[in-house]
């Protein structure tokens, strides 16, 4: 440079370089997310999301691809809310509830769930973590218990409430009626071991994992959207991969 | 007689020329895409420290220096993993969103001549790795960018890309079951996601280096538009 003007700008350019820098790093320091401040602008963002993943990028005819049943990961990992693995104290009483918006509310035994058509399939499992494994699954597809309640038109959503602590998930009627939403008994040609939720749990390849509540004892319809339990911390609503 | 006029400045001269050289889009993006990386990246470390592995369950697991390894705290965005996805899935709109913009301005100006590396830029390239090799001795003419700048800001507009598409095979692995499957699926563009990350780091320490080393006068105009350095001719 051979004025004095140039070396300054290129001084404050350099100050604004290091400005920005600090700023990003200052930013990512101490693992912040968000603070009161950002936060709830980062929550609306997700409530967003969820509308792009439910209403966009989400298609009910659109199936998972499936998995020949020698591709089984050996050990699928799985994970309760209660201090230890929940389990019914006398499983003949365990009824499942289908309450709430519906014209023919119902009280289903599994004796009552495994008469009605069985789906099975084998497919890939996202945890919302970032691993993956892949299981065989059956049982009778949500859609057949929705057939058969008579939803009233203005049930939206499904809660599905579980005896695993308080552990709960809020559907979107769409995603519950997607034909590889089931409610599962059955896990790798087996009944459906205490681990992965004994005696019924939810499950679909278009859901992330947190999404598949297991320990079922309830699915109410309802015309708002319910909560959840990790939803309500922090996690995306719709959940959909 | 007379002396005659003077012939004008050569391209390099010790009193450069003030030229325009960014458009305001290009600067705006530049900038933006800078602080938004960071974002992404530091909130991409948040979420990898939830499982710091990529393969299926079980194995065998892909090689990765930073196997179950967690990344320092003050490399974290977010504070936990909700956190770090939520600031994830806000921050890719905006990433998404300037990189759209940059490239629209590319194509609608012309300016993607400049920029984008073409089987005619290989002999330049060559002469350019000659002359930092100290092969030869004068610095080769060039336009807005040499060959070789081409050849790395191409590459760093396709890793975008990349970032962005691997992105989408993991957000959404059955919706995109097609594009998941075409980075060999969802582990595997997990991986390729996350190394884009290493390239860009390594992408931005050498830029700003050779900004610094190079051209100093790029910075300035990085960020008024207006350049006075050893490189004024603009293609």
């Amino acid at each position: 440079m051979t004025d004095g003007t140039s070396a300054r700008v290129d001084r404050r350019g350099f100050l604004t370089l290091g400005l920005a820098g600090g700023l990003s790093s200052l930013v990512a320091a101490c693992g912040w997310d968000g603070g009161n401040a950002i936060r709830p602008a980062l929550l609306d963002v997700s409530r967003l999301n969820d509308w792009v993943g439910e209403k966009i990028l989400f298609s009910k005819n659109r199936l998972a691809p499936q998995y020949p049943v020698s591709e089984r990961t050996a050990h699928l990992p799985s994970y309760f809310i209660s201090p230890m693995t929940p389990m019914l104290k006398d499983p003949a009483k365990w009824r499942l509830l289908v309450t709430g918006l519906v014209r023919k509310p119902m009280s289903l035994s599994l004796a009552d769930l495994q008469a009605l058509p069985r789906t099975t399939y084998t497919v890939k499992h996202h945890c919302v973590e970032g691993w993956s494994a892949i299981a065989t699954w059956h049982g009778v597809r949500v859609s057949s218990i929705v057939e058969r309640c008579d939803p009233l038109a203005e049930a939206r959503y499904i809660r599905f409430a579980s005896f695993d602590s308080d552990y709960s998930n809020g559907w979107d009627l769409a995603s519950a009626m997607h034909p590889q939403t089931i409610l599962a008994y059955g896990m790798n040609d087996n009944p459906l071991p205490p681990a992965h939720g004994a005696p019924l749990r939810l499950y679909s390849p278009t859901k992330l994992g947190y999404k598949l509540t297991k320990y079922l004892v309830s699915m109410t319809f309802s015309a708002d959207r319910p909560g959840g339990y990790w939803e309500d911390q922090g996690y995306p609503w719709f959940g959909g991969v | 007689m007379t002396a005659p006029p003077a012939p004008p400045a050569p391209p390099v001269s010790s009193v450069p020329i003030h030229v325009k050289r960014h458009h305001w889009v290009v600067r705006l993006t530049h900038w933006a895409t800078f602080v938004l990386l960071a974002g992404m990246i530091a909130s991409g470390l948040q979420i990898y420290t939830a499982y710091a592995r990529f393969g299926e369950r079980g194995g065998p697991y892909y090689i990765n220096p930073f196997q179950d390894r967690e990344f320092p705290h003050w490399s974290r965005l977010g504070g936990w993993l909700a956190g770090g996805l939520n600031w994830h899935f806000t921050l890719m709109w905006p990433f998404i969103a300037g990189g759209l913009l940059y490239l629209s301005y590319l194509v609608i100006s012309g300016e993607w001549r400049s920029l984008l590396f073409r089987p005619h830029d290989i002999r330049g390239a060559i002469e350019m790795q000659k002359y930092y090799l100290r092969l030869r001795k004068e610095h080769p003419a060039q336009g807005k960018h040499n060959p070789l700048q081409k050849l790395a800001y191409t590459l760093i507009i396709l890793l975008g890309a990349l970032s962005v598409l691997t992105g989408f095979a993991i957000y959404k692995p059955t919706q995109f079951s097609w594009l998941t499957a075409l980075f060999g699926g969802f582990q595997a563009a997990r991986y390729w996601h996350f190394w884009a990350v290493w390239i860009f780091t390594a992408f931005i320490v050498v830029h700003v280096i050779l900004v610094f080393v190079v051209d100093p006068a790029s910075l300035r105009a990085m960020i008024t538009g207006w350049y006075r350095g050893r490189f004024p001719s603009h293609d």
